[in-house]
């Protein structure tokens, strides 16, 4: 029996779950959250996991079986089905669906296992599928919550609960603001300045209504509303691979000057064409590339503008390169072998321990100074070892091996990409989506002649979402913007 | 020394419009109670603008009318003028708005008070609080007087320490040269009470036959006046109402004030206290607003039996001269004769982060506070604020349990929760922006969201209670019968549809989806609409907004759903939070300091985050499991 006798006693299940409270402050009774429940590799298999009150609703929605006909929210508790996800007639995996019913899953609400092939796409696909149905993306730890609230967990784990979430919270928190792209953050905030104007407006308008008149508004606002929903859609249609967040398994390439890193991220960049180039102002002094290596996203990192600009030119800049390597997945150290091995060499490889590491032997096109023996002599004297490939970038040699070492890497599960950046995708995604919607409703209100101040109703809620990806919340917001830019009567 | 020594139940201090909410309440429940005043002459003065309501200050009045208090009824004796503003807008912003004639408005606010039993009336200046072991004991006034008593009501508006500024001239009084009350401040401070200084300022006023009224633009009140109070026969407010008039600043009259801001004692720092941005100076328009043309100037008049006028938005800390010479290039006002100063002024008041919900001190026990004591502006505001701090002074000494609205019940409970619980730097003013569920609390159904409360706590009658049940079925009735009257495509409907400029029907629909088209009302409707009983206007009225908004009324009442729930969850007073590891350091202090009451409360405190929340309420899921372990 998982149930406590404590839990037992203080009974009312409906309002523990109602305790339930997302990222951003609004508060959900027992609604249906959904998340990848596994780690995200492109390996073996994934499952996706739903949870709360309308999940059954959910999956009857999405799911199809072999024949057709197949109702799970009728299945009996604990079965699994074979079939499919569907969105509409388009499928998109194959899978098998747990059912549990509630209270006996780990949550204790109605709770859906997908269990679908592995790949990060694939996942992500389901993941998005669901919340488009009704479902929300979890928050950091939320089942762990809940299955606490509910009665699951044991009184003493309670501090480590507590803990899950807070770890979970600092990590979403930090990628999802973070994470985000320069350009993108820039772009949302604009919106939600040219929003918060209108609202102002309309509210100083009701606060004080013989100083300013909103005769016409409607039709100036619609004609506004028209050209931010229009930005969003296409922020919708770049969102796939990864173009709002950095998103991929971080690598950082890392070297000494000229050992040719820049030359390698453009072979990488050109032969797999990145997808993304970043604009300026994310970093000064370095430069980030989205590369897809057949379907593995790489976030690339190149550290060729890091200098100490204390020492002379030709030092790396330490500290900094410490800093990307600590928050790397992989790291490819560009050695250049028509050279000996310097101090900026020595600085790197005293970075490296308790990473994963790839070596390249650059320039293999010249003469070869240092030998993948000579290296792999320097590398055990502290007890290191990392594969290595020899290639040269100038004449795109070894580049295959390259690619096919990293696919190995990952496909092995030696290396995972930041599953929690691709998750706070999907949520950015879905807040776009809703802030959409809410905008369209303002539209609808205008053309069905509703009175002003129901606008702001639906602006607000559009103003809150895009606040929600790039962690800003609304407080005082409103007021200032009022008081700031109309004049106020008295 | 021998001395006077009485003693009351409670001991309320200022009568202004908070101190009479406070005072009445508190005698109405049947405690023994006094309000001093530092001047009987000055009960409920209307020291700024002659009038109550507006945008969401009209919802207050309605509220605190609702919950048997005295403004409204006060308003609907007194009034000279009286609009319901944004009618053209949804019905969650209509809002009314009356010209006061200020001396009558005092005066029947006073007979109000000294006819009301159990309440005595004293002019006397409190100097000192009577505070023991952090409970409040008695008041001292200034002629070493002591008053025991078991509830104190701090009301004292504008008064504290209170400076008038305009250029260079500082008198040490309150609003219209009236007292100050110099030393209360200090005994507030010695009892560890934080104190702010606040800035507000009003225009000046005019003789009116010095007006040449041939250059403004008449403003007159609404052909059939609706009342505030839902005690008023609206037929005894159908009376012969006076006029404002609108008239501009000019090009003039910016340049004069930008000539003289260097005279202005905001400009040279010699105001300290914070004013309020939505009630700015004229200079501080022109300055702020540099690229508009004109601004409006409301000329309203303070009463039937005075000849002086307000100048609605123009008020001024400039010097007497510039004072003149700036009023006198407004179109209308050219040879304007002025019968009081436009000054600025400067008072103490508390960070009302330092009390509860209830309006109570936190760290002084019978200690409670309203009005702009606590950082607010407006008659209104201050009204509200002393109603609910007197009956929660009569509560806490009957033992009742105190009343606390939230921010989905009432705009009171928005302002009382923003006042407590958001970090504030100038005199806060209600808006109807700040209201998350604005179309639920509309300023029309006010009776239906508070008269049973009111009940309940002892201020409202049988009868009245009872009515308000009638009127809930008679809505709830006619909005189901509405839903589900069906209406065919016939000759006679397609004909009133025409004549109401709406799309003939293609298909059969209900009476229900007609009302929500925009072109069409409830009433509109009366000739398809064969068994409609006979149902009073307000009835009518909520019927129609209950249908017509239906959708969005829906969503806000599911949002409300979410939000009570969070609201629900009790959290201990006096705990200490630094016990609690995973906190965050900010959330730890801050939630030490405020002593949130819910989980809500706590959630809405900033720098408390989201990540804190769900901390708090695994640990007080923890504590309370510990508790049934234990038992």
């Amino acid at each position: 029996m998982f149930v406590g006798k404590a839990f037992l006693l203080s009974c009312n299940q409906n309002e523990i779950i109602d305790f339930i409270y997302d990222l951003k402050g609004k508060i959900m009774r027992g609604d249906t959250i959904a998340a990848i429940a596994t780690a995200l590799s492109n390996s073996g298999i994934g499952i996706v996991r739903m949870s709360g009150e309308e999940s059954l609703k959910i999956i009857d929605k999405v799911y199809q079986s072999k024949h057709g006909g197949k109702v799970l929210s009728q299945m009996s508790s604990h079965t699994i089905h074979y079939g499919f996800i569907c969105d509409d007639e388009k499928i998109i995996d194959e899978v098998m669906v747990a059912i549990m019913k509630a209270p006996h899953s780990y949550t204790m609400e109605d709770t859906v296992e997908i269990n679908c092939h592995g790949g990060t796409l694939v996942m992500k696909r389901i993941l998005e599928t669901v919340i488009k149905y009704g479902a929300r993306p979890a928050d950091p730890g939320e089942f762990t919550k809940r299955a606490f609230l509910n009665g699951r967990i044991d009184l003493s784990q309670a501090e480590s609960v507590i803990d899950v979430i807070n770890a979970r919270n600092d990590f979403a928190l930090d990628s999802s603001i973070h994470q985000l792209r320069g350009n993108v953050r820039e772009k949302i905030k604009n919106l939600r300045a040219g929003i918060i104007h209108e609202i102002a407006y309309i509210e100083s308008a009701l606060d004080d209504p013989e100083h300013i008149s909103l005769d016409g508004f409607g039709e100036q606002l619609h004609l506004t509303i028209g050209k931010i929903a229009k930005e969003i859609e296409e922020l919708l249609s770049v969102s796939e691979n990864g173009e709002l967040m950095k998103e991929g398994i971080r690598t950082v390439i890392v070297g000494k000057p000229n050992a040719g890193k820049s030359s390698l991220m453009n072979v990488l960049v050109g032969r797999e064409r990145a997808i993304v180039t970043d604009t300026p102002g994310t970093t000064r002094d370095v430069l980030e590339e989205q590369i897809n290596l057949d379907g593995i996203l790489l976030h690339v990192i190149d550290t060729a503008g890091i200098r100490d600009t204390k020492e002379r030119i030709e030092q790396i800049g330490v500290e900094k390169a410490k800093e990307y390597i600590e928050k790397s997945d992989l790291v490819i150290y560009v050695v250049d072998s028509s050279v000996d091995l310097d101090k900026n060499d020595e600085d790197i490889l005293k970075l490296l321990q308790n990473h994963k590491v790839l070596i390249l032997l650059n320039k293999s096109d010249l003469s070869q100074l240092i030998s993948e023996d000579v290296l792999r002599q320097k590398l055990s004297q502290q007890k290191l070892s990392f594969p290595m490939i020899s290639i040269s970038a100038k004449q795109e040699t070894g580049i295959e091996k390259l690619k096919n070492t990293i696919q190995e890497m990952f496909f092995s599960g030696e290396i995972t990409a930041n599953e929690e950046i691709i998750i706070t995708n999907v949520r950015q995604k879905s807040a776009l989506q809703s802030a959409l919607q809410s905008l369209k409703l303002v539209e609808q209100s205008i053309e069905n002649q509703m009175p002003e101040d129901f606008y702001s109703i639906d602006l607000m809620d559009a103003y809150e979402k895009l606040g929600n990806i790039t962690g800003e919340t609304v407080e005082e917001d409103l007021v200032n913007e009022i008081f700031s830019k109309f004049c106020m009567g008295k | 020394m021998p001395c006077v020594i009485e003693n009351y139940d409670v001991c309320v201090v200022g009568a202004g419009h908070a101190g009479c909410e406070a005072a009445l309440a508190a005698a109405r429940l049947g405690l023994d109670t006094i309000v001093f005043t530092v001047s009987v002459e000055s009960i409920a003065l209307m020291p700024c603008n002659p009038n109550i309501g507006g945008s969401s200050k009209g919802h207050l009045v309605r509220e605190v009318d609702a919950l048997g208090g005295q403004m409204g009824i006060n308003i609907d004796k007194t009034f000279i003028q009286s609009k319901m503003l944004n009618v053209s807008k949804g019905p969650a912003v209509h809002s009314l708005r009356a010209q006061a004639d200020k001396a009558e408005y005092s005066r029947n606010m006073r007979m109000t008070l000294e006819n009301t039993e159990h309440l005595t009336l004293r002019q006397a200046e409190v100097t000192e609080l009577i505070i023991e072991d952090g409970v409040i004991k008695g008041v001292k006034t200034f002629s070493g007087a002591i008053y025991n008593c078991r509830a104190v009501v701090l009301c004292t508006g504008t008064y504290l320490k209170a400076r008038c500024l305009y250029g260079d001239v500082v008198n040490h009084t309150g609003p219209n040269g009236l007292q100050s009350a110099n030393e209360l401040s200090q005994s507030l401070i010695d009892n560890g009470v934080e104190i702010f200084r606040f800035k507000t300022g009003t225009p000046a006023r005019i003789d009116k036959r010095s007006i040449d009224f041939s250059k403004m633009q008449e403003q007159k009140g609404d052909e059939s006046v609706v009342p505030f109070s839902f005690t008023t026969n609206p037929q005894d407010v159908q009376i012969d109402q006076v006029s404002c008039w609108l008239t501009y600043t000019t090009k003039e009259t910016h340049e004069i004030i930008k000539e003289n801001l260097d005279r202005s004692p905001l400009y040279s720092g010699m105001i300290e206290g914070t004013g309020p941005r939505y009630c700015p100076s004229i200079e501080d328009k022109v300055v702020k607003f540099a690229d508009k043309e004109r601004h409006q100037v409301f000329i309203e008049p303070e009463g039937l039996y005075t000849n002086e006028m307000y100048v609605g938005g123009m008020s001024s800390s400039l010097p007497e001269d510039v004072q003149y010479n700036m009023y006198h290039s407004v179109p209308g006002l050219e040879h304007a004769k002025i019968v009081r100063n436009a000054y600025a002024i400067e008072y103490d008041c508390i960070n009302p982060r330092q009390l509860y919900p209830t309006l109570e001190f936190k760290n002084i026990k019978g200690l409670f506070s309203g009005g702009q004591f606590n950082g607010s502006s407006g008659y209104e505001e201050a009204a509200a604020q002393g109603l609910v701090a007197g009956i929660n002074a009569a509560m806490s000494i009957l033992g009742n349990e105190p009343l606390i609205l939230d921010r989905s019940e009432s705009y009171i409970g928005v302002l009382i929760d923003d006042l407590v619980t958001k970090e504030n730097h100038e005199p806060y003013r209600m808006m109807t922006s700040r209201a998350e569920y604005r179309l639920l609390l509309r300023q029309d159904n006010a009776d239906l969201r508070l008269t049973k409360k009111g009940y309940h706590i002892g201020l409202i009658g049988q009868d009245r209670y009872d009515w308000v049940v009638e009127k809930e079925r008679l809505i709830a009735e006619e909005v189901e019968r509405i839903e589900h009257v069906n209406i065919g495509a016939n000759a006679k409907v397609q004909k009133l549809l025409e004549d109401h400029h709406s799309t003939p029907l293609k298909t059969g629909t209900t009476l229900a989806e007609l009302i929500r088209r925009p072109e069409l009302c409830y009433d509109d409707l009366a000739e398809i609409d064969e068994n409609r009983p006979k149902l009073a206007g307000d009835v009518i009225e909520q019927v129609n907004i209950h249908i017509k908004y239906d959708g969005y009324i829906k969503r806000q009442m599911k949002q409300v759903r979410e939000f009570k729930k969070l609201e629900n969850k009790k959290l201990p007073q006096n705990f200490d939070y630094s016990g609690i590891n995973s906190l965050r350091i900010e959330a730890k202090q801050k939630l030490n300091l405020y002593q949130p009451v819910n989980v809500g409360q706590a959630s809405r405190i900033s720098g408390v985050s989201p990540a804190d929340i769900s901390v708090l309420l695994v640990y007080m899921e923890q504590r309370n499991r510990q508790k049934f372990d234990s038992q």
